[in-house]
């Protein structure tokens, strides 16, 4: 059994949950981002982002928690260098639902997963260890993120492999992208702790992941930790245990975080929130189609194949190039393109953001695909070339239509003149030089090799 | 010069000219010297004088200056002075410099007010008789031998020995109340919210106000006017409360005043009998109605209230780790918690046990039997009072149920000396506004009636108050 505890960083933010400190710290020198408030000087007090509590509540809303009616904060006490109040200003749901919501279910991977709460949190400030010479260690602090606004969504324990784990961080991620909350992609902006245990046995919590990938890695070692205990007839101890990214092990914490008393109660600096049902709608308004809704409609509207509809929706560039681009009638064509031809090219989001490709692009070349001027295989010859280097769709698709087809008909000429050769060809890819050779000479050395050889694979197959 | 002047008759003199701010501060500093004996004040403003001049030139020019134009204002020292020193009387906060106004401060001092100092209280504002102050006891200015009650001592002994024309306290569970009465000035404590907290150090959050004493109930009218209403930097502060205090001579007819019954027993001492049978007479002469009411919580208040406060005080005084602010101690070669325990150890016996009770009282396993416990008796109060409220208009009490005792006489016996809130307590419990009245005196020593009305009705309640002020 899998549970997750997620952090997410509401990075989107101008300031900072109890302050005008910015809410994005990165770039910073150490202790810059600070005031009297979020370094907790006497006599300060929280004055509370209200903006945060509209993107908190989208999130609720898209996972399916309705946010609770009235909000109050708690203040959850505990020493810390970290913590410039030693005390966190955060959500409690112990006498009733007042964090800002819960009891909803996602569907990932075709399982239901079940959200125990989500709440609305100031994260710490970040600690640095420095080893000293003399062996002594000095403990850096830096406030910077000390106060920043921080949404914190438990699961029950529904997930049943690790990576079900990761396809749930991902859909996250995607959602908090999508919601324009977070920039899931910054480094610690989105994090997750894990809790496994397996055969009933006690539940171990997994901290100190610093990505989706390492999660996975982490929830498998000690499921099978856990597993080989249990073999062996050896109880699992109830801990907190540090993944050590290095070694790629789960290890037991240095500090015993032993039962600690956090003596919940109420924020009374911060009164209580009342979301009304016109606050609510107006915050459902202002929320960007929810992507498990635009995949529904892309496979309701234009017939699109589930499997593609998700794999389009979940990344954000992708999706707003097939929104800008296409027409009720190009829909499938270009959801194809972008998922199987523009993905498997720039397949990392740094690529694809890095592209040329512009909405036009698609648009020109499925309109080609579909009037029959082009088929697919060129299609995706010119949209790689569009990719790298931008440029006119339609002169691109005349040219290459033009050529294509005359290259087309050489190549179709020198295979059925040479068939012993094209044979060959077939079971020794490294003979089809001859034939290329043959090209070459037909078209009088006009011919682009590199295409030559994609055409007379094409042909051959 | 005649320093005990209220502070609207001394404004209006500064404003037309006819003394100068530079007199008024000067002869205030020389006071502040000659009653250093009775240790008001925890540090005192060098730079008085100097913005008292500022205050004459602007007035000599023509321009337009504030209410409280060069009127001497003493602040408690848990209100934050930026570049003031701000000690909560407390070692931890030894050389504490604020980097920010309080936020009635800045309003003080846009309207012209002139800071003198930082009045003596109970360390943290834990405790009711000034002696639990890191630098020493205020001594009562009516008779040294007696305590000047607490924690907002030094305020209103500076009040009372014209140290200062008005006084900013804090009243936690009595704390501007309680030294109001001991020292025989007017102290008023805002419903909350009325007043802005920024800057004031908490002690506890949930019920304290920053409150005026002042030698009429005029003066602490006009330093609501400028102190109270809502605030950006407080969340809590009531956003549509009223601004204006006139203060009136209240005319009472047909006003209904519950006379409550739990805090005036069959005991109480005769001269606080007396003036409370005073108190009502004026009342009654003014036209209102009083009858004996019953607030049965009451008798639970004071166990709730240390609770609570115990509860937030532990939280709200976590933050003094020496790391970010504090005194000169080196972090070298301490673990953290080490470093902690070391660097905590300053603060002084009062302000410990309540830390030790408040990490108790709310703990896991604990905190049905007292805190949430509190909590309900906080709320079962509040309804009584609320309930009383919808049939009478104004509650009236002594604002203390016994007379002044005399320094070390009680300070060993923590639980007795909580019994003394008993009084008052209830107006934090349930938020609502409530002031002591001079009203007379007892073996020489001066005795406050309290008066309490509903939420927001605190305009109307410093005007009904003017009654108690009035010769019987």
């Amino acid at each position: 059994m899998i549970g997750l505890e997620i952090h997410c960083q509401l990075t989107k933010l101008n300031s900072k949950l109890f302050c005008t400190c910015k809410a994005d710290y990165r770039g910073m020198e150490p202790n810059q981002n600070t005031c009297p408030v979020c370094m907790g000087f006497p006599g300060t007090l929280p004055r509370l982002n209200s903006d945060a509590i509209r993107k908190a509540a989208a999130i609720a809303m898209s996972l399916n928690c309705p946010p609770g009616e009235r909000l109050a904060f708690f203040r959850k006490n505990y020493f810390y260098p970290d913590l410039p109040k030693n005390f966190q200003i955060t959500q409690f749901d112990a006498f009733g639902q007042t964090s800002i919501g819960g009891g909803g279910t996602v569907q990932v991977d075709g399982r239901n997963i079940r959200i125990t709460r989500i709440q609305l949190e100031e994260d710490p400030g970040r600690l640095s260890y420095e080893g000293g010479g003399d062996g002594r260690k000095t403990t850096l602090i830096d406030y910077n993120r000390a106060g920043t606004p921080l949404v914190e969504i438990v699961t029950e324990p529904d997930f049943e492999s690790p990576q079900q784990a990761r396809s749930f961080m991902n859909m996250l991620a995607d959602t908090v992208e999508n919601l324009g909350v977070a920039d899931p992609y910054l480094d610690g902006a989105v994090r997750a702790d894990g809790n496994v245990s397996v055969h009933g046995g006690n539940k171990v919590e997994i901290k100190n992941i610093n990505s989706f990938h390492d999660l996975e890695k982490a929830l498998h070692f000690e499921i099978t930790r856990q597993n080989s205990l249990h073999d062996r007839g050896i109880p699992v101890a109830q801990e907190t245990r540090h993944w050590d990214e290095r070694r790629r092990i789960t290890i037991p914490s240095r500090t015993k975080e032993a039962e600690l008393d956090y003596r919940y109660f109420l924020e009374a600096d911060i009164p209580w929130i009342t979301l009304d049902a016109a606050t609510i709608s107006s915050i459902r308004e202002s929320m960007p189609e929810s992507i498990l809704a635009r995949q529904e409609r892309y496979v309701r509207q234009y017939g699109m194949p589930p499997q593609v509809a998700g794999i389009l929706v979940s990344d954000r560039f992708c999706c707003d190039l097939f929104e800008r681009s296409h027409t009720p009638e190009t829909a499938k064509t270009i959801a194809n393109m972008i998922t199987t031809d523009f993905m498997g090219m720039a397949d990392t989001r740094e690529k694809r953001t890095a592209s040329k490709i512009i909405p036009e692009h698609l648009a020109g070349l499925a309109e080609s695909v579909l009037s029959g001027k082009i088929n697919r295989t060129l299609a995706k010859r010119i949209l790689y070339d569009l990719a790298r280097d931008g440029g006119d769709v339609r002169k691109m698709v005349q040219a290459a239509s033009q050529e294509g087809a005359d290259l087309e008909d050489v190549v179709r000429q020198v295979i059925q003149e040479n068939p012993e050769a094209a044979e060959q060809a077939r079971t020794n890819p490294q003979t089809v030089n001859y034939l290329v050779g043959m090209v070459m000479r037909k078209t009088g050395g006009g011919a682009d090799p590199q295409k030559t050889i994609r055409i007379i694979q094409d042909a051959l197959k | 010069m005649d320093l005990q002047a209220s502070a609207a008759s001394l404004a209006g003199m500064v404003r037309r000219g006819e003394i100068s701010a530079e007199d008024l501060i000067a002869h205030t500093m020389e006071r502040i010297e000659q009653t250093r004996g009775l240790n008001i004040f925890i540090s005192t403003n060098q730079d008085a004088v100097r913005q008292a001049q500022e205050i004459d030139r602007a007035i000599k020019s023509g321009e337009r200056v504030g209410r409280l134009a060069g009127i001497p204002v003493s602040i408690k020292d848990n209100i934050c002075t930026g570049g003031h020193r701000t000690t909560c009387a407390s070692r931890m906060l030894e050389d504490y410099m604020p980097p920010y106004d309080a936020t009635v401060v800045r309003r003080l001092r846009d309207e012209g007010a002139i800071i003198v100092g930082k009045t003596n209280m109970d360390e943290f504002a834990m405790g009711l008789t000034t002696e639990f102050s890191a630098f020493g006891p205020t001594l009562n200015p009516l008779n040294p031998q007696f305590v000047p009650g607490g924690s907002s001592g030094g305020s209103a002994a500076s009040v009372a020995t014209s140290t200062s024309a008005i006084s900013l306290g804090s009243d936690t569970g009595g704390s501007v109340r309680n030294p109001a009465s001991f020292c025989g000035v007017v102290g008023f404590k805002p419903t909350y919210g009325m007043v802005s907290r920024y800057g004031l150090i908490s002690y506890a959050n949930s019920i304290e106000q920053i409150g005026p004493l002042g030698r009429t109930v005029r003066d602490v009218a006009l330093a609501m006017e400028v102190i109270s209403g809502p605030d950006i930097n407080d969340d809590t502060t009531i956003r549509s409360a009223p601004t204006r205090f006139d203060a009136a001579h209240g005319n009472l007819d047909g006003k209904r005043v519950g006379l409550v019954r739990q805090m005036a027993p069959n005991d109480l001492d005769r001269g606080i009998r007396g003036a409370l049978d005073g108190a009502v007479s004026k009342l009654e002469s003014s036209g209102a109605v009083c009858e004996d009411v019953s607030l049965e919580t009451v008798d639970y208040s004071v166990a709730a209230y240390y609770t609570i406060t115990s509860t937030e005080a532990g939280s709200n005084l976590a933050r003094y780790d020496n790391i970010r602010y504090g005194y000169d101690l080196d972090q070298e070669g301490y673990e953290f918690h080490r470093y902690l325990a070391k660097a905590r150890s300053r603060f002084g016996p009062e302000v410990k046990r309540r830390i030790i009770a408040g990490g108790f009282v709310p703990s896991s396993g604990y905190a049905g039997r007292y805190f949430l416990k509190a909590l309900k008796v906080k709320s079962r109060l509040t309804r009584e009072v609320n309930d009383l409220f919808r049939k009478y208009d104004y509650l009236i009490s002594p604002t203390v149920p016994v007379l002044p005792f005399r320094i070390g006489e009680r300070i060993d016996d923590p639980v007795a000396l909580f019994l003394v809130d008993i009084n008052t307590v209830t107006a934090n419990l349930t938020g609502k506004p409530a002031i002591s009245v001079p009203c007379g005196e007892s073996e020489g020593l001066p005795v406050g009636i309290q008066m309490m009305a509903d939420s927001i009705k605190d305009a109307e309640l410093l005007g009904a108050a003017t009654v108690l002020e009035g010769q019987p």
